[in-house]
């Protein structure tokens, strides 16, 4: 019982930013920068929480969300590349839009005495899992892959050769957006409701996992998993007498964070960064 | 460029969208704004008072104490004709900035609301001589500061004494918010009451999300807990303890509720709710000023003057029994009387627990 609750905890506290860190890898993978990614969820995790309440439709919610999430992604695509904005500063802008929005619609719009309509959480779980491995099959066989890899790497040789980088980037912001969508929508279907601090800084765990993981899919969906099983081993040991009990509570939340730092500075983030990171 | 100039305005007007948005919640960190409520109610002769409050980062909308004084003070606006003002706070930095905008604006009483606002009030009181303050869970000495302080572990004390009375397993937990003095008392209030109904009950040991936000770590911790054979699980996480109640709807076992009457979010999964009567001591704050009573100082609100309690078990009534309800009155009683002192700390639980 205990053991399946330890990995029930793991799974649905890595699912979210797993499927947050591919969606930011795609986007940072074109050569966009992207911290919003917890403001792209809040976003898809206010949209579930309102459809799936007034539909009573859990699909209609979860494709409400994912369309939503879109929107703001794509909104960081215009600022970016028509208007050439500085990525960290919009994206800023972008989680700062996302907060009030979601604060100021829940408020208004979420009658807290309908019931939410759910999926069953097996399914973002399933797709969680999936999705990563399916991007990776992707990046590394297809023509599409082999695209979004290259502009990321060289937008100026891309251009040299025909490919348009402001187009991948728009195509790869609408899958960060639909994937950030999902995400935010697994975390409401998990809490059970909605608040605006619902996604409690995952997005930005999700990024020290993209970057940890090196940009590459399947080693990102690791970084989560790891992060996933140190939350819920904090969560099993508290207070008990078994090894690792006795660390301040401190010590444990910050281990992702520390990971990530001592692996960039050993490993060198110079070296793994898409080098057309940020590039026009 | 040119053939993109729609987009620009789409851009812009959707910035201005966004401001308003930040705005009409008063979420923004940088507006010193603050977003007026006008009065209604009746009038009363002379000049209105002004009332400002300054939200915890919890904000409106919590379903916890920053509901409760919000509640307190629209009762006052009512009742008292008073004008009020608000301000939600997203970012601890500005407590400091929406404190002194309020009254800075002319406001006759300030109330800041939760433990996280005592560095900025403290500052704050000392710049507004002339402008009385109150603040709720913190302590702040200066001679304009009324402290409005809750004896949480007496309200805990009864709702750990109901959940041992009402237990099958003999296994209870807690979920705790941040590992502070204040939850603390919620802790040890709770575990005394629940070992002072039954001495065989096995408390299992605490679990501390280490934020107020994170719905799914607090859901997780509960789900730990009750993997471990409890069979109701107590709260003091603040947002983030609603994943408990969740977690308890999901496994059909109990939860119970803190600082506001949490009963029905999930009806028939909450025990009952450790309700801070936080909207009263508000109320009475303002009454007090209205009156010309209003005095610096601690004031405490406990069982004794109905500060704090449990919920009315609507939903609960037929799993508590009517006779268990009856023996927690009794309860009641004897801590009111003095008779039962409820420990807030672990070195008087610890002291509580070797006399029973």
């Amino acid at each position: 019982m205990a053991a399946n609750v330890f990995v029930v905890n793991t799974l649905v506290m890595t699912v979210p930013m797993a499927l947050a860190a591919i969606g930011g890898m795609f986007s940072e993978r074109s050569g966009v920068m992207n911290i919003a990614l917890e403001g792209k969820m809040l976003m898809g995790a206010c949209t579930l929480a309102l459809v799936g309440a007034a539909t009573g439709n859990p699909w209609i919610a979860l494709g409400a969300a994912m369309v939503v999430a879109t929107i703001m992604s794509l909104i960081h695509a215009v600022l970016t590349q028509i208007y050439k904005l500085d990525h960290v500063v919009s994206g800023m802008a972008i989680n700062a839009l996302a907060l009030g929005s979601a604060k100021f619609l829940s408020d208004k719009f979420l009658d807290a005495s309908k019931q939410i309509a759910f999926l069953p959480m097996e399914v973002f779980v399933g797709l969680g899992l999936l999705i990563p491995f399916l991007t990776a099959a992707w990046l590394r066989w297809t023509r599409g892959g082999l695209r979004l890899m290259a502009t990321g790497s060289d937008p100026e040789k891309c251009r040299q050769i025909g490919l348009e980088p402001v187009k991948v980037r728009y195509e790869s912001l609408i899958v960060t957006g639909v994937l950030c969508g999902i995400a935010g929508s697994a975390i409401v279907t998990n809490a059970g409701q909605f608040g605006e601090y619902v996604t409690a800084g995952k997005g930005f765990m999700a990024l020290a996992a993209l970057i940890l993981g090196g940009w590459r899919p399947l080693p990102t969906l690791l970084a989560c998993l790891g992060f996933g099983v140190t939350q819920a081993l904090q969560l099993q040991l508290q207070g008990s007498h078994l090894m690792g009990a006795s660390l301040p509570s401190e010590a444990w939340n910050a281990t992702p964070y520390l990971v990530t730092l001592l692996a960039l500075i050993v490993l060198g983030a110079k070296n793994r960064a898409p080098a057309g990171l940020g590039k026009p | 460029m040119i053939k993109h100039g729609w987009l620009g305005v789409a851009i812009g007007s959707l910035m201005a969208l966004a401001m308003v948005g930040c705005g009409s919640s008063g979420s923004s960190g940088n507006s010193n704004e603050p977003q007026g409520a006008t009065a209604g109610g009746p009038q009363t002769e002379g000049k209105k008072l002004k009332i400002g409050i300054v939200f915890d980062r919890g904000g409106l909308g919590d379903k916890s104490f920053n509901d409760s004084a919000w509640r307190g003070i629209q009762k006052a606006e009512q009742e008292l004709g008073v004008e009020i003002r608000k301000v939600e706070t997203k970012n601890e930095k500005d407590y400091e900035v929406n404190q002194s905008t309020l009254a800075d604006a002319g406001m006759d009483l300030v109330i800041a609301v939760g433990l996280n606002q005592e560095t900025a009030l403290r500052n704050v009181a000392a710049k507004f001589p002339n402008v009385k303050f109150a603040i709720v869970d913190g302590s702040v000495k200066a001679p304009n500061v009324r402290e409005l302080r809750f004896k949480e572990e007496e309200g805990s004390f009864l709702v750990g004494y109901l959940a041992g009375l009402t237990t099958k397993s003999k296994k209870l937990g807690f979920v705790g918010g941040m590992k502070l003095d204040l939850i603390l008392k919620f802790q040890y209030g709770y575990m005394a009451g629940a070992m002072y109904a039954d001495k065989t009950i096995t408390i299992l040991p605490a679990k501390f999300t280490d934020n107020w936000d994170d719905t799914q770590k607090a859901k997780a911790a509960a789900n730990v807990l009750f993997a471990d054979g409890a069979d109701i699980v107590y709260h003091a996480a603040g947002r983030a303890g609603l994943g408990v109640i969740t977690a308890a709807k999901e496994v059909g076992k109990l939860a119970i509720g803190v600082d506001s009457d949490q009963d029905d979010i999930a009806p028939g999964s909450v025990l009952t709710s450790m309700i801070k009567k936080v909207d009263a001591a508000v109320f009475a704050t303002i009454k007090d000023l209205k009156d010309g009573k209003y005095e610096a100082g601690e004031v405490r609100y406990d069982l004794k003057s109905d500060g704090v309690g449990t919920s009315e078990f609507k939903n609960t009534k037929a799993l508590i029994g009517e006779a268990n309800i009856a023996k927690m009155e009794e309860i009641k009683k004897k801590i009111i009387g003095g008779e039962i002192k409820v420990p807030a700390t672990e070195a008087e639980y610890n002291d509580f627990i070797s006399k029973l």
